[in-house]
């Protein structure tokens, strides 16, 4: 009896072409005999198969970053990514790949291990006129480059007396990952969001990831886009249309709710999410937001929220003092402090340097269970 | 360390050269190069080198009365900046320092415009000439990277156009700059830089600032040419930056030229150099003044007169006062304009803070001094 044997997949993202038949139309073969070689072939959509207005596609939040700068990179030949690891390697999360194959070494540049150099690059050639799109490895390394960042490309604007553009996007994973310890796994996000002169983007969706680079790519101001890389791997539906835009400053309500509003960004969002479900069981109606733009931050969305359920719980991985929760507790507070009916709470990062032990990992960093227990205590209930 | 007992061969060498072309009382040490022997040249670079310490000895003495805020004086070390704008075209891109008034001013940045930076006021920097040009960098060496990265901008756009950076000494000991001088090399990008070696970090000498014995062959570890040139003959800058410009733009990739100096005033008006430095030191210094040295060379060759010596100064100074006037005429920028240029397009939260700013009771324009 005949039975099928399936092309193995060849990576995560990657499709393959059969190059060459190892074994004939009746001829024998037992178990672990090679029976074609297979090339892995990237599935990038080609430009000429422009998709039509509102389709969507499942893919990887690593797929629509991927397909967020080769469209940028298509439209607009200014744009250029650079980083380490990101031509040859392909980016060391696979967020790059099949770029340096489309857009050639001088468009998709390998950089040496030199972050504030490649950020100054970035800066020096985004006000020399174009438009780079800057990978850091994880925004850990990013400290090397922040006086760059926040001295040079957020103010030359301002010290040029407007001369000066600086479109740039400094873009790479942030926040807690798994099992990488206390230097690699951190937040940045309120470290950006500090600095005038700078948008700080944090998505969650794949939608979001996409519509939101490519915003962030066409802006002419600096801007921090902080992935995740435990979310890299996440499925959802993204639309392919090439002119998918989000608007950035704008919070978009993740799940609607009644009873208490959580404001949270990035993995965040999913465990909000799982939260509220939980909650809904002890019939807790929460509503999301997914922030998306940390700067500037939706003030209008949250208060809008927060009027409606009168109670408002901030979810975050990073440390709690001078964090994103309190930024949004002070504006909550200055906003609509009539319409609270009970204090502002905050689950975040616990104020330490994270362990690498998995254990202590674990209740470092917010949980499912974390965000259930402060939702409850801040709607009393 | 002791030679290796092993079969060792040498795998690498270098050498760094000093250039000049004339001594310290004018006299050419060596047949000059063509545009040096034209002397209407060399009197273009003479009146430049004037004008930029007439407006230090000004700029000095408004800071000192309140009508300036801090100030860096290139005093002694003219022959630097305007060597380097002297050679390079109007297409490329000048990424100064602090004390590059000089190689500005040459470039086509006015009196009133540079009155208005060190006043204060950020519309100094949104110069009418040449647009490209960077404005002043004030932090240490951050601009080096930028450099590269222009140059990346002109490889990438196939334009036969060069970066020049200019940082100082105490500059080279910086990450940045070395991050800088590694992908400038690694990539071959069209970039100069030149460190204008003054001897003084404010008060860190020369040697207390790193153990190499030239600052030039930090070029070499980072894969290019680097040379040394006496940085108070203007000749010398001039020519090595053709020299370097010329290669850049031929595809040859970075140079850096260690223009070696000497900072006769204060590092600012904020600093009083005496307590670190003695008078004697000094003193003995200004026997190698760039402008000197040029003014004996140009008299020597029948190039220059008393006659014109006097009537640079005086125009120079009137230039001076001119813009000074003018500067001293012109308002005080407005309160919104402190957030006008914070983004493209102001968020939300600006907007309200602009507003309020404007509408703020007292609100009153101050004079134009603003201390730094």
């Amino acid at each position: 009896m005949a039975s099928e044997v399936l092309m193995p997949a060849l990576s995560p993202t990657s499709e393959g072409k059969i190059a060459r038949w190892m074994k004939n139309e009746g001829e024998s073969a037992r178990a672990g005999n090679a029976l074609a070689d297979a090339e892995a072939q990237e599935a990038l959509a080609s430009p000429a198969e422009r998709p039509q207005a509102g389709e969507s596609r499942m893919m990887t939040v690593r797929e629509a970053l991927r397909d967020a700068m080769a469209e940028e990179m298509r439209r607009d030949p200014t744009v250029f990514l650079l980083g380490e690891e990101v031509g040859e390697y392909q980016g060391a999360y696979k967020v790059s790949q099949g770029l340096l194959q489309e857009f050639g070494e001088g468009r998709v540049v390998d950089t040496p291990i030199t972050e504030q150099g490649f950020a100054g690059l970035g800066v020096g050639a985004a006000f020399a006129g174009l438009k780079p799109i800057v990978e850091f490895m994880t925004f850990n390394f990013a400290m090397q480059a922040i006086d760059q960042i926040v001295n040079s490309a957020a103010k030359t604007h301002y010290m040029s007396g407007g001369r000066m553009r600086c479109p740039i996007v400094f873009r790479g994973p942030n926040g807690i990952a798994a099992r990488v310890a206390a230097q690699h796994s951190q937040c940045y996000a309120s470290w950006y969001a500090h600095c005038p002169g700078l948008a700080v983007l944090a998505p969650y969706t794949g939608a979001d990831h996409k519509g939101l680079l490519k915003s962030a790519i066409r802006d002419p101001n600096p801007v921090i886009f902080l992935e995740h890389e435990l979310v890299y791997g996440e499925s959802f539906s993204v639309p392919l249309d090439p002119e998918f835009l989000v608007p950035i400053g704008k919070a978009r309500i993740a799940r609607e709710g009644k009873d208490v509003t959580i404001a949270a960004f990035s993995r965040m969002v999913k465990l909000a999410v799982e939260a509220a479900e939980d909650l809904e069981k002890a019939g807790i109606s929460a509503e999301i937001i997914d922030l998306r733009s940390l700067r500037p931050l939706d003030l209008e969305t949250i208060s809008a929220s927060v009027k409606k359920t009168s109670r408002l719980l901030s979810v975050e991985e990073g440390w709690p003092f001078a964090g994103i929760g309190a930024e949004i507790a002070a504006s909550v507070m200055e906003a609509c402090f009539d319409w609270l009916d009970a204090p502002v709470k905050r689950v975040c990062g616990k104020d330490i340097p994270l362990p690498y032990a998995a254990n202590l990992e674990r209740l470092a960093v917010p949980q499912v269970e974390d965000i259930v227990k402060a939702a409850r205590e801040v709607a009393y209930r | 360390m002791a030679t290796p007992p092993s079969a060792a061969e040498i795998v690498a060498r270098f050498e760094i050269r000093h250039g000049r072309f004339l001594d310290a009382k004018g006299r050419a040490l060596c047949p000059l190069p063509d545009f040096a022997r034209d002397p209407r040249e060399l009197v273009a670079l003479y009146r430049a080198m004037v004008l930029a310490r007439s407006f230090d000895a000004k700029a000095i003495a408004l800071q000192r009365t309140g009508r300036l805020g801090t100030y860096s004086s290139a005093l002694g070390q003219e022959a630097v900046a305007v060597g380097i704008a002297g050679a390079m075209r109007a297409e490329d891109v000048l990424l100064p320092s602090f004390r590059e008034h000089g190689a500005q001013l040459l470039r086509g940045v006015s009196l009133y415009e540079l009155f208005l930076f060190w006043g204060g006021d950020e519309r100094g920097s949104d110069f009418k000439g040449p647009r490209e040009d960077f404005p002043i960098c004030v932090p240490v060496g951050t601009h080096a990277p930028h450099a590269a990265g222009v140059a990346l901008a002109f490889k990438l756009r196939h334009q036969a156009r060069v970066a020049v950076c200019v940082i100082g000494d105490g500059a080279t000991s910086k990450g940045d700059v070395a991050e800088a001088f590694n992908v400038a090399g690694v990539w071959r990008l069209p970039v100069v830089y030149v460190v204008n070696n003054n001897g003084w970090a404010i008060s860190v000498p020369r040697d207390r600032q790193t153990a190499a014995e030239t600052l030039a062959q930090k070029a070499i570890a980072a894969g290019f040419e680097g040379e040394q040139v006496d940085g108070n003959d203007v000749i010398a800058v001039r020519e090595a930056m053709s020299r370097a410009l010329e290669k850049a733009r031929a595809g040859g990739g970075p140079s850096l030229i260690e223009a070696i100096t000497y900072r006769l005033g204060d590092h600012t008006t904020a600093d009083d150099a005496s307590r670190y430095r003695t008078d004697s030191e000094v003193s003995a210094r200004w026997a190698e003044d760039p402008i000197a040295r040029l003014r004996s060379h140009l008299l020597a060759e029948g190039a220059w007169s008393k006659e014109e010596e006097e009537r640079l100064l005086a125009d120079s100074a009137a230039a001076i006062e001119e813009a000074l006037e003018r500067y001293l005429a012109t308002p005080p920028q407005g309160p919104e304009t402190m957030f006008d240029f914070t983004y493209e397009a102001l968020p939300k939260d600006l907007l309200e803070q602009r507003a309020a700013a404007l509408s703020a009771p007292g609100e009153s324009r101050g004079p134009p001094a603003t201390e730094r």
